[in-house]
């Protein structure tokens, strides 16, 4: 090869700027976000379903909620507990969770990821924005 | 084969670049598109499709017309379009390339574009368009890669490509067929709904596309060492000529049907186009120019003498790619929008932004064509030195 | 080198294949993992919904007399809906409105009409056919009759903006977010219990299904003191039933065969 140093070098640079978030972020590891809950949703003590199921498969929940309320009129939710829920994204979750900024962002700005549900589900339905 | 079309003389990295650069502002002006919404174009509540859906509902027929190469090789053994069924099939590519991208700027929420695979659903015919359209860019791909690579490097294409290019074939008219029955099934839109839509989208398909490709051959021969040959461009012509004919004739059957059963639903939307609605004429010029023009280009393809005169043949080929790219493209859109189910006339004209994007995506066509006719070429210059 | 380049690309391909098992794997780990855990959850619809075969309405023209007796209707859908009012009119967006007979009925024009018809408008609005064009249109199901109840509904998840079904509606009764609405909804009267449109997504009167999941009439017939009549078209007891038994009534464009089911009392 003619370009063996051209080569190696474009790999070196390569493999700079693909580790780039590995050692730029050394000893710079950003912190678990702390979550905010409301009066309302402290004094509901638990959740539509565990505190770990929610953690990790909210979107499950509200994936199968949207499926269920639009395409099948059925509006109840009945958890493994037993406790009867309107499914209600607007009416339901963001009725005690009404602290968007604190609460819903936290987690999502730093997993990085942006739900556009708020295009649509208002959110603060207690409180004017 | 691709390198063939990395390198190329001055004239082909300006031409290239200027395209790059119109889809570059074009990519731009659709980010404000994507951020504002549908709004930005001239699309209303009543005329709810418009230019972008024109533009992919013509170019599918664009697309179809390479059927008209492969088909009288492969099937009838007419030897001689041997050396141009690759520039049909990559002008289908080219042409499919833009019909895909006008619907992917067409949608109000892409980023969902592919619930439509996710949630198939078989009694929409959209669904359909959306699978005859990408297998026949695939298949075009397919067949037009392999066999230009076979003779590429001296030998024939291998066996199993020739049930691709026999599928191609039905393939080819299916694509225009289910995109006409988008429009011809729908109950409540009366200048659509006609038995003729399809085989009268396959006509002016089967003359827009053999068009657009003699004008491309008789360029190639200007700046290439390749050349199409006569032979080749007169057939192709005389197919042009049957088409545009055809396409005509089924226009006046349309007439004929709607003047004469004089129902005025059906009557209306003719009327709006031609003459004008409720004091509404934006398309009165436009029509009667695409028709003048399809005349005109009969009257010089049907007529030998001027046919076999290639300059003129190329101002009939013109003639006929605007004539039917002036009444598939916005007439039959906006004819068949207006006047709306509740019988008010609402216009449509499409808007700047609308129109940029729309040339930007042509340009994105252009440049696929001309780096696919660059390696084409470049191999039959390479075969023939 | 050719073959050498063919090589470490397959390598490269069964390395992902075998790297990518164990995430797959653990995925459905998790999903079994759950099922370990108390009864299944599982939804149902409320006690108070109401329930038809094929929900129908029938509009008694005869009752309205002037614009007026129109506007607390239109007011009430499109208030609580978030229906904005979009500054140009082309992009319009309406759930239910006014317009003249011979617009509402243009395949029946009549050179000479009753006086009644000829200067009162007519309630226009989507008619939940039972055989709709607009469903068998849509290329994701995203606008789809509800089996259970007749409604055509439509999920603002799933649709991709492609306006087919808006081409393919008889009767104009689709509307399409041209633009983000929320900027043209009057934040007094935004209703913060049922979601706006997002743009890029098509909308239309979905017969309150949201209300009947609750026991409520759709809020056009409510607002409408007995002028709009509200039911089920295939209990041969109910109201709407009684009504079509007992008048004469007309559908638009009947002949296209959607069997809409609006029904009007002219």
């Amino acid at each position: 090869m003619g370009n063996k140093k051209l080569v190696y070098l474009g790999i070196a640079i390569f493999l700079v700027i693909v580790t780039l978030p590995f050692w730029f972020n050394r000893g710079k590891a950003a912190p678990a976000p702390e979550l905010v809950l409301t009066a309302k949703a402290k004094e509901a003590k638990e959740c539509v379903r565990s505190k770990e199921y929610m953690a990790k498969d909210h979107m499950r929940v509200l994936d199968l909620w949207r499926h269920s309320v639009v395409r099948n009129a059925e509006r109840i939710y009945v958890n493994p507990q037993g406790k009867e829920y309107v499914m209600s994204l607007s009416n339901t979750c963001l009725d005690c969770h009404s602290n968007k900024a604190e609460f819903c962002d936290r987690c999502h700005n730093y997993a990085s990821v942006r739900p556009y549900c708020w295009d649509c589900h208002i959110d603060n339905p207690k409180e004017t924005k | 084969m691709l390198e063939l079309a990395l390198k190329g003389s001055k004239r082909y990295y300006g031409w290239m670049g200027f395209l790059l650069a119109m889809v570059g502002v074009g990519f731009l002006i659709y980010l404000k598109q994507l951020d504002f919404g549908l709004g930005i174009t001239g699309m209303s509540r009543d005329v709810s499709w418009g230019f972008y859906i024109a533009q992919f509902t013509f170019l599918v027929g664009v697309a179809a017309g390479g059927v008209m190469v492969v088909l009288p090789y492969y099937l009838h053994d007419y030897k001689a379009y041997g050396r141009i069924t690759i520039l049909g099939e990559f002008l289908a590519i080219a042409a499919l390339v833009m019909c895909l991208t006008f619907i992917i700027v067409d949608l109000g929420q892409p980023r969902r574009i592919f619930n439509v695979w996710l949630y198939p659903t078989l009694h929409s015919v959209l669904f359909w368009d959306t699978i005859v359209l990408n297998g026949y860019l695939f298949l075009n791909i397919i067949v037009g890669w392999n066999v230009l690579e076979a003779e590429r490097n001296g030998v024939h294409y291998p066996a199993w490509v020739k049930p691709f290019i026999y599928l191609s074939i039905p393939w080819a008219i299916s694509i225009h067929t289910v995109t006409a029955y988008l429009y011809a099934g729908l109950p409540g839109r009366g200048f659509w709904l006609t038995a003729i839509m399809a085989p009268r989208f396959l006509a002016s398909a089967f003359a827009a596309g053999p068009a657009l490709l003699i004008l491309l051959c008789l360029i190639i021969r200007r700046t290439t060492s390749f050349d199409p040959g006569r032979e080749q461009i007169q057939t192709l012509a005389k197919t042009v000529a049957y088409a545009i004919v055809l396409n005509v004739f089924f226009f006046l059957c349309e007439i004929f049907t709607v003047f004469y059963s004089q129902i005025p639903e059906h009557m209306d939307h003719l009327t709006y186009l031609f003459v004008g609605l409720h004091g509404h004429g934006t398309y009165v010029p436009w029509m009667w120019t695409a028709m003048g023009l399809m005349v005109i280009s009969i009257i010089l393809l049907v007529n030998p003498v001027t046919r076999k005169n290639e300059g003129v043949l190329a101002v009939a080929c013109i003639a006929v790619f605007a004539g039917t790219w002036i009444d598939k493209g916005l007439g039959m859109i906006s004819g068949g929008f207006v006047p709306n189910p509740l019988h008010e006339v609402n216009e449509y004209i499409p808007t700047l932004p609308e129109l940029f994007i729309s040339l930007a995506i042509w340009c994105l066509g252009f440049f696929v064509l001309t780096a696919l006719f660059k390696i084409a070429v470049s191999v039959k210059e390479e075969v023939r030195e | 080198m050719e073959r050498s380049r063919r090589d470490i690309l397959k390598l490269f391909g069964i390395s992902a294949l075998a790297l990518s098992t164990g995430p797959v794997l653990d995925a459905f780990a998790a999903e079994e993992a759950e099922h370990g855990a108390a009864a299944e959850p599982y939804v149902k619809m409320g006690d108070k919904a109401l329930k038809a075969k094929q929900w129908a309405m029938v509009v008694d023209t005869r009752k309205f007399e002037s614009e007026e007796d129109f506007t607390p209707l239109i007011d009430a859908c499109h208030k609580i809906h978030n229906v904005p009012s979009m500054p140009i009119k082309r992009q319009e967006i309406k759930w239910i409105w006014t317009a003249p007979y011979h617009n509402a009925f243009p395949m029946s024009p009549m050179k000479f009409v009753d006086e009644k018809l000829e200067h009162t408008p007519l309630l226009v609005l989507c008619n939940h056919c039972e055989n709709p064009p607009c469903v068998r249109a849509c290329p994701t199901n995203a606008t789809f009759k509800n089996p259970d109840n007749g409604i055509v509904m439509m999920d603002f998840h799933r649709c991709i903006g492609c306006r087919f079904c808006m081409a393919a509606c008889p009767f104009g009764a689709r509307s399409f977010n041209f633009r983000d609405p929320r900027p043209f909804i009057n934040p007094a009267e935004l209703n913060k219990q049922f979601p706006t449109r997002t743009k890029g997504v098509v909308e239309k009167c979905s017969f309150c299904a949201e209300r009947l999941a609750v026991g409520q009439l759709p809020a056009c017939v409510e607002a409408s003191n007995g002028k709009l009549v509200f039911g089920d078209l295939y209990d041969p007891e109910s109201k709407v039933r009684e009504l079509i038994r007992t008048n004469y009534t007309i559908r638009r464009k009947q002949a296209l065969g959607t069997e809409p089911s609006v029904y009007y009392i002219v």
